[in-house]
C-alpha cells in the first residue's frame, strides 16, 4: 500500500519532540510544589533551582523548532 | 526579510490555517506570520524603515518611559494611589527577582539592567492584548535576540569580573566528576552554558508571542467568518461564532498572563545565569 504524506511533518514532529519537555517540566514543578510544601522555608532557593530546571528541559523543545529550519535535502522519489 | 522568508519556510507548507490563501469563494482566511511584517509605514525604502510593529514598539517604550519618570518622581513619605501601584510593580521586581537570587549586596550592582528588561518585555508582550495594537513587537525576533546577547554578556562580564578568566574553567572543567568523563560533561556544559542559553532565552519569548498572537487571530477570525459570512448567509452552524468568540476572550485573559510570565521568566534567568557565574564554585 501506498501512502503519501502531503505538507511538512515539522510540526508532528515539534508536537512529539514536546511530549518529552512537558512531561519534564510537570515532574520538576510538582516535585518542587512537594519539596516547598515539606520544607516552607527554602521555597526561594527551591525555585530558583527549579527555573533552572525548567530552562534546561525547555531547551529541548526549543531545539526541536530549530531543526525545522535546518535545510535538509528533499526526498526524492 | 530573511526572517520572514525562514519563518514562513518551516510554517507555511505545514498548517492550512496560517497560510494567508486568499481564497476567491469566500472561504475562510486564518491568520499568518505576514502579521508580524506588515507593509512599512514611514521611511520607505531607507534602512530605517519603520512598520506598524516597530511603530508599536516606539510606543511601547515612550509610554514606558512617561509612566516610570512621572510614576517615580517626588515620592512622599504617605504614599497616594498611583505611587503604591509603582512601588509594587517595583518592588516585585526587586524583591521577588533581585534580591532573592542575587542577595542584597550583588542585587543592587544588576538591578538597573533586570528591571529594565523586565519592564520593557513586559510592555512589549502586553500590546498582545491591547485592544487598538493587538501585535506582540517582542513577536518579532530581534527584540528577543538583542535582550539576550545583553543578557549573555552580562553574565560572562560578570563571571570574569569575580573570577578573572577562571570563570570558564569554573564552569567547564568541573572538579566534581571522575576525570575520564570529565571532557565529555565539559563539552556539554560549554554548549549548555555559552550556546543554548542565549538561544533558548530568545526563542522561548519570541515563540510565545508568535504562537499567542495566531491564536488569539485565528479564534477573532473564526468568529468573524462565522457571524459575517455563514450566519448572514442563512447558515445556522454560524453559531458557532459564539463559541470562538468566547474562546477568544478567554485566550486574551491567557496572553496576558502569558506577557506577564514570559517578562518574568527572562528577567529571572538572566539574574539566575548571573548568579551562577558569580558563584565561587559549582
Amino acid at each position: 500500500m501506498n501512502v503519501d504524506v502531503v505538507g511538512a511533518l515539522a510540526p508532528l514532529a515539534f508536537g512529539l519532540a514536546v511530549i518529552g519537555s512537558a512531561i519534564g517540566v510537570g515532574i520538576i514543578v510538582g516535585k518542587t510544589i512537594e519539596s516547598v510544601a515539606r520544607q516552607p522555608e527554602l521555597a526561594g532557593r527551591l525555585q530558583t533551582l527549579m527555573w533552572i530546571g525548567i530552562a534546561l528541559t525547555e531547551a529541548l523543545c526549543f531545539i526541536a523548532i530549530g531543526v525545522a529550519f535546518i535545510p535538509f535535502p528533499a526526498p526524492t522519489h | 526579510m530573511l526572517e520572514k522568508v525562514l519563518i514562513a519556510s518551516a510554517l507555511a507548507p505545514s498548517l492550512p490555517f496560517l497560510v494567508n490563501a486568499d481564497d476567491p469563494n469566500g472561504g475562510f482566511v486564518g491568520p499568518s506570520i505576514d502579521d508580524f511584517f506588515p507593509p512599512a509605514v514611514l521611511f520607505q525604502g531607507t534602512p530605517f524603515e519603520l512598520n506598524r510593529v516597530l511603530l508599536i514598539r516606539l510606543l511601547v517604550v515612550v509610554v514606558l518611559v512617561l509612566l516610570l519618570w512621572l510614576g517615580t518622581r517626588n515620592w512622599k513619605i504617605i504614599p497616594t494611589r498611583g505611587q503604591v501601584a509603582m512601588e509594587f510593580a517595583i518592588d516585585f521586581v526587586r524583591t521577588g527577582v533581585v534580591i532573592e537570587t542575587l542577595g542584597e549586596k550583588e542585587g543592587k550592582r544588576f538591578m538597573p539592567l533586570l528591571v529594565t528588561i523586565f519592564f520593557l518585555t513586559l510592555g512589549l508582550n502586553a500590546t498582545g492584548t491591547v485592544p487598538g495594537l493587538q501585535i506582540a513587537s517582542t513577536g518579532l525576533i530581534g527584540q528577543a535576540i538583542i535582550m539576550a546577547i545583553i543578557a549573555y554578556a552580562t553574565f560572562i562580564y560578570a563571571g570574569i569580573k569575580a573570577h578573572s578568566f577562571r570563570f570558564f574553567r569554573n564552569s567547564l572543567w568541573l572538579p566534581g566528576v571522575p576525570l575520564p568523563i570529565r571532557p565529555i560533561i565539559a563539552l556539554l556544559e560549554f554548549l549548555s552554558t555559552f550556546i543554548v542559553r542565549p538561544i533558548t532565552l530568545t526563542l522561548r519569548l519570541t515563540m510565545n508571542m508568535v504562537a499567542g498572537h495566531m491564536l488569539l487571530t485565528l479564534c477573532f477570525l473564526a468568529t468573524n467568518f462565522f457571524f459575517i459570512t455563514v450566519l448572514a448567509g442563512g447558515n445556522a452552524l454560524g453559531l458557532l461564532g459564539v463559541g470562538t468568540l468566547l474562546f477568544g476572550i478567554v485566550f486574551t485573559v491567557l496572553e496576558l498572563f502569558i506577557a506577564g510570565l514570559q517578562a518574568y521568566v527572562f528577567t529571572i534567568l538572566t539574574a539566575i545565569y548571573i548568579q551562577l557565574a558569580l558563584a565561587d564554585e559549582h
